[in-house]
C-alpha cells in the first residue's frame, strides 16, 4: 500500500480547499490535494454569478462599506449566522478580490461616464466617476443595500477557479485526482490523515498529514433535484460525521434557488434578476411586486422561492409535463446583453431546452441549491471534537450565513475563507507536532478493506445501491423541501429509518474491480442516509421559521428559544439517529435580532435582548493586521 | 411514438484481467429532451452497474464528459439524443489514458500541460493586501476572458491530427493559453520568453492547420484565429534579428 505524507492535507481541490493550501505552500510547508476530479472541474467552477465584497467602486455601490456588507449578510441570515465570523468575512473580502485580481482573475472592471443598467426590468441611467475607470466593477445581487458583486461575465467561478489553480501549479501544491477519501484516520482526539480510494485503479492508500483540511462542497445530491454537481454528495460531511466526535452544524439549513431551469435542474443565474430579469405566471403576469414591492425579484433567495411556491400553489403555475413552473423572462434585456453579460445562461437554455431567451421564456422552479449547515468548525477553521481537522467552503458551517445565505456570498466565502483559515492552517504548522500512529492507520485501512470485501462478497446482503438511493431521494424530499411540517418530517424520517436499514445490507451487482463507480456509491449510501436523517431529525426539531427553514406548522421566527445553531453527531454507528445539541448561534451582537425588512412573518423576541457590541470589534481585516 | 435507441458503447476495464476491449449494445427507449447525461446514467443504474463515464456539472462548465459521439468529440452533458439517428456509437476520448470504457485520465494531461508551459502570471511584484486594485481596461478583461473560457475538456486535442501523432505536441488548448497570458499585462513574460515556449515544432508551428480544434470546441473559441494570430506573432519573433528594420514587425494579439 502507497502512504503519502504531507504537512496538509485538503480533502477538495476547489477554490476553498486550494486557497488553503496555497497559503499552507506560500510559508514553506507541503500540501496535497485530494479531489474526485481534475481540480479545474470542481463546482466552483459552475457559480456564474459573481463575489460579494464592499469595494464600492462602481455608481450603485456608492457609499459601501464592510459595514453595510456585514448588515446584509446577517439580515440575509435571519440572525442565524455566527457575527464574529460575518465581521471577519466582510472586512477580508476586499483584499481577497484584490488578490484574485493580482493573480490573474479577468474581472469586469468599472467604465467612466453615463451607463445603462437595468432594474426591475426597466433601464435607468448611471454616471460612472471616471475616477473610478478601470478599478473592479459590481453588479446587482439580491438581499442587498448596494451592488456589491464583483464578477466576470457569467462565469466567475470558472475564471477564479482557473487563476487559483494556476498559482496552485506555481507554488507545487501538488492535486492528486480521481481520488476519494473514504474515512479519517483518528484516535478519537487528534486527526491524521484519511484512508483513500484512487478512482483509476480502486487501490487503497493512506495519506498521512499534521493538518486535515474538509473541503468537498455541500450534501445537495442528498436530493434528486439539486442545481449541485454529481461531485457535491455529502461525502466530506459523511466521513467527519462517522467519526462520532464532529458535529454537523445547522443540517437543516438549506437553501433552494429560485431559478432552477425545468426539467434539467441547472441553475440560472441570480445575475438575471441582478440584471433586470422577472418572474411571470402562466397569464405571464409579473406577480413578485405584489408579495415583495420593495425587493421584487430581488429579495432574498430563500424569500423569492418561497413566493414562487406560494403563487404557485393559487394556481397561477404553468403545467408541464415535468409539473409545473414560472417563467424567466430577460427577453428585454436585449440581444447584446444577453450575448455578452449572460452568455453561459444563454448556452444553456439553447443546449439543454432548446429555448432562446433574447426572444422566449425561460421555465424555471425552485430547485435545491446550498448547503448553510456543516462541518461545525470555529472562527479559526478548526473543527470540533478533532485536533488537526478543519474545514473551510460549503463543506464547513463555518457559519457567515445562518440559515439562508445570499446570492454572492458563498463563492466570496470559498476564498476569503480559505484565506483566513489558511493562515490559521499555517499558525497550527508552525507550531503543532502530530505522532503518527502505524497502528491507527493500519486499522483504519483493515476496516475499509473488510468494508470492500462484504460489498464485493455480499455477506451483507444484495441490496441494489442504486435503488437505496432512489428510496433515500423518495423520503428525504417528503419532509424536507420549501415547506415543512412536523407530519411529513415525522414520515419522512420513518422511511429514512428503512433506508438506512437497507443501506447497511447492500452488495455490489458488478466484480468492483478497477475505479468501479458502483462500489464507490455502496462505500458511501450508509453516510449519505445517515447526512439525510440529520437533515430531517433537526428540521423536526426547530419548531420555526428562519431563513430558508420553513415550518408551516409554526411560521414565527423564535429568537426566544431558538436563537441557536444545532450541532448533530452520531456517536454510535450502530444507532438509527444523531444526537442533537445546541449552542448560541452568536457569541457576539453587533446587530441584535431585529426585522429583514423583507420576506414578512411574525418575530417572538428574545427575553433579554441584547445590547449591541462595538461595529466591527471582532475581526480584523488581515491586511491591517501587518 | 418514442424511439428505440440503440447504443454501441466501447468497454474495457484495464484493471480486470478477464476484460478485454469490445463493443457492447444496449438499448433504451427514448424519452422528451434526452440528453447523454440521462441516457448513461440510466443504462448504469438499470442495465449494467459497472459502466464507466464520467459526469461532473452536467451544465458544460466543468469539461469532465468529453467522449466520442458517432466519431465526433464533444460534451456528452449537452448532446442530446433527438439530434441523433438511432444508433448511437460513443467512444472514449483518444490521446489520454483509459480509466475505464468511456472515462478517460484528462488530469494528469492538463495538469502536465500547466507545468509545462507556466500557466501562471509571471510578475517580480508582491501583493500589498493594503493597495488598491491595479487598473484594467474593461474592454481587456473581456478579451482575457474570452479565451479563458476554455474548460479543459480535451475535445480539441482529441480532434488534432498532430496530437494523435505526436504526444509531444501542446495542442490548442495549451496554445490558446499561452495567447490568453500574451494579452495580459500581469504576466511580464516577454516575448523571447513565449518563443521559448510555443516557437517550435511542438507549438505553433506543429499544427498543420487542419483546424478540428475549433470544428469540435464546445465553447466556440476562435482557436483557428489565435492560432494564426500566434504563428505569425512566432514567425516575425523568430525573424526580426535578420530584417531589415523597416520590415520588422510586433505582431498584436
Amino acid at each position: 500500500m502507497q502512504i503519502f505524507q504531507s504537512d496538509l492535507l485538503c480533502i477538495g481541490a476547489g477554490l476553498a480547499g486550494e486557497r488553503v493550501a496555497i497559503e499552507a505552500a506560500d510559508n514553506g510547508f507541503s500540501a496535497i490535494c485530494l479531489s474526485l476530479v481534475p481540480a479545474r472541474r470542481s463546482h466552483s467552477a459552475a457559480a456564474m454569478g459573481g463575489m460579494q465584497a464592499a469595494l464600492g467602486n462602481s455608481a450603485m455601490g456608492e457609499g459601501d462599506s464592510p459595514d453595510v456588507h456585514f448588515a446584509d449578510t446577517v439580515k440575509g441570515s435571519d440572525w442565524g449566522c455566527d457575527q464574529e465570523v460575518a465581521r471577519i468575512f466582510v472586512n477580508n473580502a476586499p483584499i481577497a478580490m484584490r488578490q484574485m485580481a493580482f493573480w490573474g482573475v479577468p474581472w469586469n472592471r468599472v467604465i467612466g461616464g453615463e451607463q445603462t443598467y437595468y432594474k426591475g426590468g426597466k433601464p435607468f441611467q448611471a454616471y460612472e466617476k471616471p475616477e473610478n475607470e478601470g478599478l473592479i466593477h459590481s453588479r446587482s445581487f439580491g438581499g442587498t443595500a448596494k451592488w456589491r458583486t464583483c464578477y466576470t461575465s457569467d462565469g466567475t467561478g470558472h475564471a477564479v477557479l482557473y487563476a487559483l489553480d494556476n498559482r496552485a501549479t506555481q507554488m507545487g501544491v501538488e492535486v492528486h485526482d480521481k481520488t476519494e477519501a473514504i474515512a479519517l484516520i483518528h484516535d478519537g482526539s487528534t486527526c491524521m490523515g484519511a484512508v483513500v480510494r484512487c478512482m483509476k485503479t480502486g487501490e487503497l492508500r493512506a495519506y498521512l498529514a499534521r493538518a486535515v483540511l474538509i473541503a468537498t462542497g455541500g450534501y445537495g445530491r442528498l436530493y434528486r433535484a439539486t442545481t449541485n454537481a454529481v461531485i457535491c454528495d455529502g461525502g466530506g460531511m459523511a466521513i467527519a460525521l462517522d467519526t462520532g466526535v464532529v458535529p454537523f452544524g445547522n443540517p437543516e439549513a438549506i437553501q433552494f434557488h429560485p431559478t432552477g431551469v425545468v426539467p434539467t435542474d441547472i441553475l440560472v443565474t441570480e445575475g438575471c434578476r441582478g440584471d433586470g430579469g422577472t418572474l411571470l405566471d402562466v397569464n405571464e403576469y409579473r406577480f413578485m411586486p405584489d408579495y415583495e414591492p420593495e425587493k421584487q425579484e430581488l429579495a432574498s433567495r430563500d424569500v423569492v422561492s418561497r413566493r414562487m411556491v406560494e403563487h404557485i400553489r393559487k394556481g397561477f403555475g404553468v403545467k408541464s409535463v415535468y409539473g409545473q413552473h414560472l417563467w424567466l423572462d430577460i427577453r428585454h434585456l436585449g440581444a447584446h446583453h444577453i450575448h455578452t453579460k449572460l452568455r453561459e445562461v444563454e448556452d444553456i437554455c439553447q443546449s439543454f431546452l432548446g429555448v432562446d431567451p433574447v426572444t422566449q421564456l425561460i421555465p424555471v422552479r425552485p430547485t435545491h441549491h446550498y448547503s448553510m449547515g456543516g462541518l461545525r468548525v470555529n472562527k479559526d477553521g478548526a473543527a470540533y471534537g478533532l485536533k488537526g481537522l478543519f474545514s473551510a467552503g460549503e463543506a464547513s458551517c463555518w457559519d457567515m450565513h445562518g440559515f439562508n445565505r445570499l446570492g454572492g456570498n458563498s463563492l466570496a466565502e470559498t476564498v476569503v475563507a480559505g484565506m483566513v483559515i489558511g493562515g490559521k492552517v499555517v499558525e497550527y504548522l508552525k507550531g503543532a507536532d502530530t505522532v503518527f500512529k502505524t497502528e491507527t492507520m493500519r486499522d483504519a485501512v483493515a476496516k475499509q478493506q473488510a468494508r470492500i470485501q462484504s460489498l464485493i462478497s455480499g455477506a451483507n446482503g444484495g441490496e441494489d445501491v442504486y435503488a437505496v438511493r432512489e428510496a433515500m431521494y423518495d423520503a428525504l424530499i417528503l419532509g424536507a423541501g420549501i415547506f415543512r411540517n412536523g407530519k411529513d418530517l415525522q414520515e419522512s424520517i420513518a422511511r429514512l429509518n428503512t433506508v438506512l436499514d437497507r443501506a447497511r445490507k447492500v452488495g455490489l451487482k458488478s466484480s468492483g474491480l478497477g475505479a468501479s463507480p458502483e462500489l464507490s456509491l455502496a462505500l458511501k449510501i450508509e453516510g449519505q442516509v445517515k447526512l439525510a436523517l440529520c437533515v430531517t431529525h433537526a428540521a423536526l426539531n426547530r419548531t420555526e421559521s428562519r431563513g430558508a427553514h420553513t415550518r408551516e406548522d409554526f411560521p414565527e421566527r423564535n429568537d426566544r428559544d431558538w436563537l441557536t445553531r444545532t450541532l448533530a453527531t452520531w456517536p454510535d454507528s450502530a444507532a438509527d439517529k444523531p444526537v442533537l445539541n445546541y449552542e448560541p448561534a452568536t457569541k457576539v451582537f453587533e446587530m441584535p435580532p431585529g426585522d429583514r425588512g423583507y420576506g414578512g412573518g411574525k418575530t417572538i423576541p428574545m427575553d433579554n435582548p441584547p445590547e449591541a457590541a462595538p461595529k466591527g470589534a471582532n475581526g480584523k481585516a488581515q491586511g491591517s493586521e501587518k | 411514438m418514442a424511439r428505440m435507441l440503440t447504443f454501441n458503447i466501447f468497454r474495457y476495464n484495464p484493471q480486470d484481467s478477464a476484460s478485454f476491449p469490445h463493443m457492447q449494445e444496449f438499448r433504451l427507449e427514448e424519452t422528451e429532451s434526452m440528453t447523454l447525461f440521462i441516457a448513461l446514467n440510466r443504462l448504469r443504474e438499470e442495465q449494467d452497474h459497472s459502466l464507466q463515464f464520467d459526469f461532473c456539472c452536467r451544465a458544460a462548465i466543468c469539461g469532465a464528459c468529453a467522449m466520442v459521439v458517432n466519431g465526433r468529440p464533444g460534451l456528452a452533458c449537452h448532446t442530446k439524443t433527438k439530434d441523433f439517428p438511432d444508433k448511437i456509437t460513443l467512444m472514449p476520448l483518444p490521446v489520454f489514458k483509459l480509466v475505464g470504457d468511456l472515462s478517460v485520465d484528462t488530469g494528469t494531461w492538463f495538469r502536465g500541460m500547466a507545468k509545462k508551459i507556466e500557466s501562471w502570471c509571471h510578475t517580480k511584484k508582491v501583493f500589498d493586501p493594503n493597495a488598491q486594485e491595479e487598473r484594467m481596461d474593461n474592454a481587456l478583461a473581456e478579451r482575457i476572458y474570452e479565451l479563458d473560457r476554455c474548460v479543459e475538456c480535451g475535445c480539441c486535442v482529441a480532434a488534432c491530427g498532430t496530437a494523435l501523432m505526436r504526444d509531444d505536441f501542446l495542442g490548442a488548448t495549451a496554445l490558446n493559453r499561452i495567447a490568453r497570458f500574451i494579452l495580459d499585462p500581469r504576466d511580464e513574460r516577454t516575448e523571447k520568453d513565449y518563443f521559448d515556449i510555443i516557437g517550435t515544432d511542438e507549438g505553433v508551428f506543429g499544427c498543420m492547420g487542419l483546424f478540428g480544434c475549433q470544428d469540435v470546441c464546445p465553447k466556440r473559441l476562435p482557436l483557428q484565429e489565435v492560432l494564426g494570430k500566434l504563428r505569425l506573432k512566432m514567425a516575425f519573433a523568430a525573424a526580426n534579428n535578420l530584417l531589415p528594420k523597416f520590415l520588422r514587425r510586433e505582431v498584436r494579439l
